[in-house]
């Protein structure tokens, strides 16, 4: 390297282009950040890695049910901090063949002495499974306003995808309920558009 | 991946003990619990390794078996030699390395961690040989002559490849591995492992019943009151019960913040995480009592919600769900039941140690301004209803947490009468069970 | 160029300005150079008094010192403070004074930001100290502060700590874009790419990483704040986001900040070994293909701080088979720096003490790593002691001893005297004695089973964490002897020449020593 003689001049470049081009690697990779937020959320709705279950799934053909295979589905409930209704599955566990729908419910009760209004948030194990169950209707779509004393069936009803793959032989679809506040008076027919957020 | 167990066998010795010998020469304190010659910890270390090392030994035929013995009787001679040359007092275990654990997964990991162990020392010894070799013969003032060669394309290229080479070696049985400890097959026994701010929660998914396991170490011990004891900070009032033999499928969630459920012998790591459901299972086929703790950074008291795991015959467990789930009517039936001020009181004080004293302190002066006081305070002297309130839903926005789904009726009655009659706030009121199961369910 | 030219053309005809408007206002990179090095010493200071309580509270099992919640502010305030405060702008700080020597510039490029960008860290670092006396204390949920730990359940004091990283973070963008311009357009002419010193090749790649990712630490942070005050949800569960979300987007920073924090070291070391060896560095080039390696793979393995979270068996292979891969490049420099000296006329002064004990527990830790990686050990590894030596024999003989050879081999050049070269011994001995006492029983720990971050643990670790803390007691108080060595260099001593080390190559030493307030107002010639 010594005895090279190379002479060739380093490429100069104003100082204002390098100053643009970094502030512009700044900016994009800042935005980049916010970016990963809707990036990770359409890459786990694609890989369910996350466990969280997708939105409301529309599929026009309807699946041939698999009456030789079953699969166990297990429900959880919990609450979220500072939650005090009761909130639990009516059944534990069910058997059901893929390609099937079923429906299935939970009960919601608020004790406290005034309205509130509760969001369930749902997350299913083995997040491998994710991608397989699809839920045609859920509580977990909308907020659920509940009077004082009030109680409720909140239906679910879900198909397990053919593509299961073989060897999960359990799903367990476990719901968080959050408080999303304190309501003094809840009118039914806001209902449906009271969801903060789309998770499914 | 079987390199040889008794190959293991002869690396796994020596780097723990080694060791020892160096650091008990540099230390030599009096030892508070456990106190043991150093030839008894010494030839217990040994056993233990060999014990470790039986189940491997085994495949490899009759002559691994006899060499493997030799070894341990040579290693159990060395141990006498040295333990009667240095009759010294040593500390409690120096345990230098991973437990091989009870289960095959974490049998697996021991394995995969002393592969890796002893490759990397291997190419250690080969590149600080290389390295030290030239500090000695090389120095200049022993008069080396530096050469001027300062590239080789060849050996470049092979120690790109050649490292290249061994990672895919190491990445084969990780692998290996890593997929058996993603099994998902059918389990025998579900538990729900709820992570809250600072006890773990445990709920046996088919038979209805749950109960919250809090760390039992008495205040004392840990503020150097009182002599600590045999498990400091890794015992708890009610561990978590699992049959030996049977898959065990454990599903993680947390209540507040991440928490991280370890069982260091079960070589079972898991995220509880709010919102979430994570799995993973284990299969103990020893019975015994298994300690870990929380590993995920969850606030003040992360250090002090440890884990306990029983692992018991299948009898003994089926005898123990049975009483569970009897304890729980029991628990129903104590609702209902007529409670005096003095049991109130006595069953309080159990509770709140367990649940409140951590933040608002034994004798109720909390630790301002974030956990204030109870001692004199007028939620606990006046405003009754508040109080019911403020225990069963918390606070929002602060650090009081909602004890409604945590503490039984009876439990939450019995706190808020304690806190009402302890340390002079002595209003002489008290709070039924049943009132609280009304308050909860009111109209 | 010209416009650099010009800024300094008035400067050109007189020396420094006097009193505190020199520091003030300064604008010329030695100036600056020495303001951020002794910020990072004070910064250092500071972070290693908060380690001694942590390293005293663990002396014995039981609490005797601090209580919980404090304890966790000093585990927080020590990562921030050592990350942020002392290692990096250390580094800028060798750079401000150093790449301009190097590449026969007359300053940095862009003169004015840097004094700017100099003078936010103070600021920032107020800001990030002040907490500790605010209502509800300092940040105590981990440097990682994660969410949901650091968001719903934060002390009110984490307004100030996003504010602080932010101010921070500014700051070492303006660095970074300083030196990428200095690098690219001020070279004396005939230093092509590849004549380059590696010290400032690593710096280059260093600035492209830190452009890279501070900007997504800026994003991270502003996530949190959103969601504490204006009612976003991207981190909680409760309306919708994922406090896994959180762990990705912070590694995604993360991991590459783990190479920021070494990559200048690794150039800086790289003429060390060179120098005292007498031989050229071996490997010139495969050494900054390797530092790029490094670099681009760094993006692509952040995962592997999370294997315990639930990831997809998938996703887990996929983080363990990259992170594996990043130890070709860097066994590639280890190999090229042990061939280096391999034949070579080796003397041992400061800094190659230095250099060589890098090289050997860098390594160590290294090999560490690599078991890290190993995603089904990791299940047993991770949040335990473990890691924690892992990271501190990287960092700790990697990033700071880094800078200790790295100083001791320029302070002839900074200050024109030479450093007593006995008492540098003893400190580096002391050092390093003291470092494998503190960091070397935490591997057995963490085997053993104890978790990071807990201000107690179970009788059974007892008896190393008290020799560790003997370790870290020692290595603390040897770094005040490396103060009395700077002051006393500083002061007076043997005169330095212009090249005090006879294998020392590099425009730098073509100075004299001191190094003149301007130095190359005409650019040198690289053959």
């Amino acid at each position: 390297m010594a005895n090279e003689t190379a002479n060739e001049q380093p490429e100069r470049r104003s100082n204002s282009k390098v100053i643009a081009w970094c502030l512009s690697g700044v900016v994009g990779m800042f935005a980049f950040g916010f970016a990963l937020v809707p990036l990770y959320d359409v890459f786990c709705e694609i890989t369910g890695i996350n466990g969280k279950t997708g939105g409301r799934y529309e599929s026009g053909a309807t699946q041939q049910v698999d009456e030789n295979r079953t699969v166990r589905v297990q429900f959880l409930a919990s609450n979220g901090p500072g939650m005090t209704w009761e909130f639990r599955p009516v059944v534990r566990s069910i058997d059901v063949h893929p390609g099937q729908p079923v429906t299935v419910n939970f009960y919601a009760a608020n004790g406290t002495d005034h309205a509130m209004v509760g969001q369930a948030v749902p997350s299913l194990a083995p997040s491998e499974g994710t991608q397989f169950f699809h839920k045609t209707e859920c509580f977990c779509f909308n907020q659920q306003p509940l009077e004082a004393g009030e109680s409720v069936e909140m239906p679910l009803i879900f198909i397990v995808d053919r593509d299961l793959p073989e060897h999960i032989t359990k799903l367990t679809l476990s719901y968080t309920l959050y408080d999303q506040g304190k309501m003094t008076e809840v009118s039914r027919s806001d209902r449906t558009q009271t969801t903060t957020n789309n998770n499914g | 991946m079987c390199v040889g167990s008794q190959s293991w066998l002869f690396i796994s010795f020596g780097f723990k003990e080694i060791f020892s010998l160096l650091l008990i020469c540099v230390y030599t304190r009096q030892r508070r619990i456990h106190k043991q010659t150093f030839t008894l910890s010494f030839i217990r270390c040994c056993e233990r390794r060999a014990f470790v090392q039986r189940d491997d030994a085994k495949s490899d035929k009759n002559n691994t078996l006899w060499r493997h013995s030799m070894r341990v009787h040579a290693k159990r001679a060395v141990a006498l030699a040295a333990g009667l040359l240095l009759p010294v007092t040593v500390m409690a275990d120096w345990t230098m390395n991973m437990s091989p654990g009870v289960t095959s997964t974490s049998n697996q990991i021991f394995t995969l961690h002393m592969t890796i162990l002893w490759i990397c020392v291997a190419i250690g010894v080969v590149v600080f040989g290389v390295m030290f070799w030239s500090i000695f013969a090389h120095r200049k003032s022993r008069g080396a002559k530096p050469a001027n060669f300062h590239e080789n394309t060849l050996v470049e290229v092979l120690w790109t490849i050649v490292p290249l080479a061994i990672l895919v070696a190491m990445a084969i049985p990780a692998t290996t591995t890593l997929v058996e400890m993603y099994d998902t097959t059918e389990s025998d026994v579900d538990i729900k492992i709820t992570g809250y701010q600072w006890r773990w929660q445990y709920e046996y998914i088919d038979d209805d019943f749950s109960f919250f396991s809090n760390m039992s170490t008495p205040r004392d011990q840990i503020l150097n009151r009182q002599a600590k004891g045999e498990h400091y900070l890794l015992e708890v009032d009610n561990p978590v019960v699992i049959p030996v033999g049977k898959k065990v499928r454990f599903l993680l969630t947390a209540n507040d913040v991440i928490h991280s459920w370890w069982v260091p012998e079960f070589g079972v790591k898991k995220d509880a995480i709010p919102g979430f459901i994570n799995e993973t299972w284990t299969r103990v086929d020893e019975p015994g009592t298994y300690r870990g703790q929380c590993t995920e950074l969850c606030g003040k008291d992360h250090g002090f919600m440890p884990v306990v795991v029983k692992a018991v015959p299948e009898e003994e467990y089926n005898a123990w769900v049975a009483e569970q789930r009897e304890a729980a009517e029991t628990e129903r039936q104590l609702t209902e039941k007529d409670w005096t001020l003095d049991e109130l009181m006595e069953r309080g004080e159990r509770a709140y140690a367990t649940a409140c004293a951590s933040c608002h302190q034994a004798d109720g002066s909390g630790m301002p301004p974030a956990f204030p006081a109870l001692k004199g305070s007028p939620m606990a002297l006046e405003d009754m209803a508040g109080h019911i309130e403020i225990v069963v839903n918390g606070s929002s926005g602060t650090a009081m947490q909602a004890f409604g789904n945590q503490l039984s009726e009876v439990d939450l009655a019995a706190v808020i009468t304690y806190e009402r009659n302890a340390w002079g706030n002595n209003t002489g009121e008290m709070v039924t069970p049943k009132e609280i199961f009304d308050y909860k369910n009111q109209q | 160029m010209s416009a650099v030219a010009d800024t300094h053309a008035q400067d050109h005809h007189h020396g420094p300005a006097k009193g505190i408007s020199r520091w003030l206002l300064t604008t010329n990179h030695k100036d600056i150079g020495s303001m951020y090095l002794i910020f990072s010493f004070a910064m250092f200071l500071l972070g290693g008094s908060m380690a001694m309580v942590i390293r005293a509270e663990l002396f014995q099992p039981g609490l005797q010192i601090v209580e919980p919640e404090f304890f966790n502010q000093m585990t927080t305030m020590h990562g921030l403070i050592m990350v942020f405060g002392a290692v990096m702008p250390a580094f800028v700080g060798l750079a401000n004074w150093m790449l301009p020597l190097m590449v026969g510039a007359p300053d940095m490029a862009l003169p004015r930001m840097n004094n700017w960008s100099f003078w936010l860290l103070p600021c920032a670092f107020l800001i990030l100290v002040s907490t500790l006396f605010m209502q509800g204390g300092a940040p105590n949920f981990g440097w990682t502060f994660y969410a949901p730990l650091s968001t719903t359940y934060g002390p009110p004091s984490t307004t100030f700590f996003i504010f602080a990283v932010h101010i921070m973070g500014v700051s070492s963008i303006m660095g970074a874009i300083n030196v990428i311009a200095t690098i690219l357009n001020m070279r004396a002419p005939g230093m092509t790419l590849m004549k380059m010193p590696l010290f400032v090749w690593t710096w280059l790649i260093t600035a492209f990483l830190l452009i890279a990712v501070m900007p997504v630490l800026a994003g991270v942070v502003t996530m949190m704040l959103m969601d504490i005050h204006f009612g976003t949800s991207f981190f909680d569960a409760a309306g919708g986001g994922d406090p896994v979300l959180f762990q990705h987007v912070f590694w995604f920073f993360g991991h590459p900040e783990v190479y920021i924090m070494i990559l200048p070291a690794f150039g800086a070391i790289s003429h060390i070994v060179a120098a005292f060896s007498r031989k050229p560095l071996f490997g010139y080039a495969s050494m900054v293909y390797a530092v790029g390696a490094i670099a681009v793979l760094s993006f692509v393995v952040w995962a592997h701080h999370m294997f315990t979270v639930g990831m997809p068996l998938a996703g887990q292979l996929f983080f363990m088979y990259a992170t594996l891969l990043i130890a070709v490049p860097t066994g590639v420099k280890v190999f090229n720096w042990v061939t280096t000296m391999f034949r070579g006329s080796l003397s041992f002064e400061a800094p190659m003490l230095f250099a060589v004990a890098f090289i050997i527990l860098f390594t160590i830790g290294g090999f560490s790593g690599l078991m890290l990686a190993i995603a089904p050990a990791d299940f047993q590894y991770h949040d335990t002691y473990f890691v924690v030596a892992h990271f501190h024999y990287v960092l700790v003989p990697g990033a700071i001893f880094g800078i200790f050879a790295s100083a001791y081999f320029w302070l002839p050049k900074w200050t024109g005297h030479m450093y007593d070269e006995t008492l540098a011994k003893t400190h580096f001995w002391l050092s390093f004695i003291g470092m494998n006492l503190a960091f070397f029983p935490m591997h057995f720990l963490g085997l053993a089973g104890m978790p990071r971050r807990i201000p107690d643990y179970a009788l059974q670790f007892t008896d190393f964490n008290m020799i560790s803390s003997i370790g870290a007691f020692m290595f603390g108080a040897t770094q005040l002897l490396f103060l009395f060595i700077v002051v006393k260099c500083a002061r007076g001593g043997e005169k330095a020449p212009a090249k005090p080390w006879d294998g020392a190559e590099g425009l730098e030493w073509t100075v004299p020593s001191p190094a003149p307030y301007h130095t190359f107002s005409t650019p040198p010639e690289v053959k």
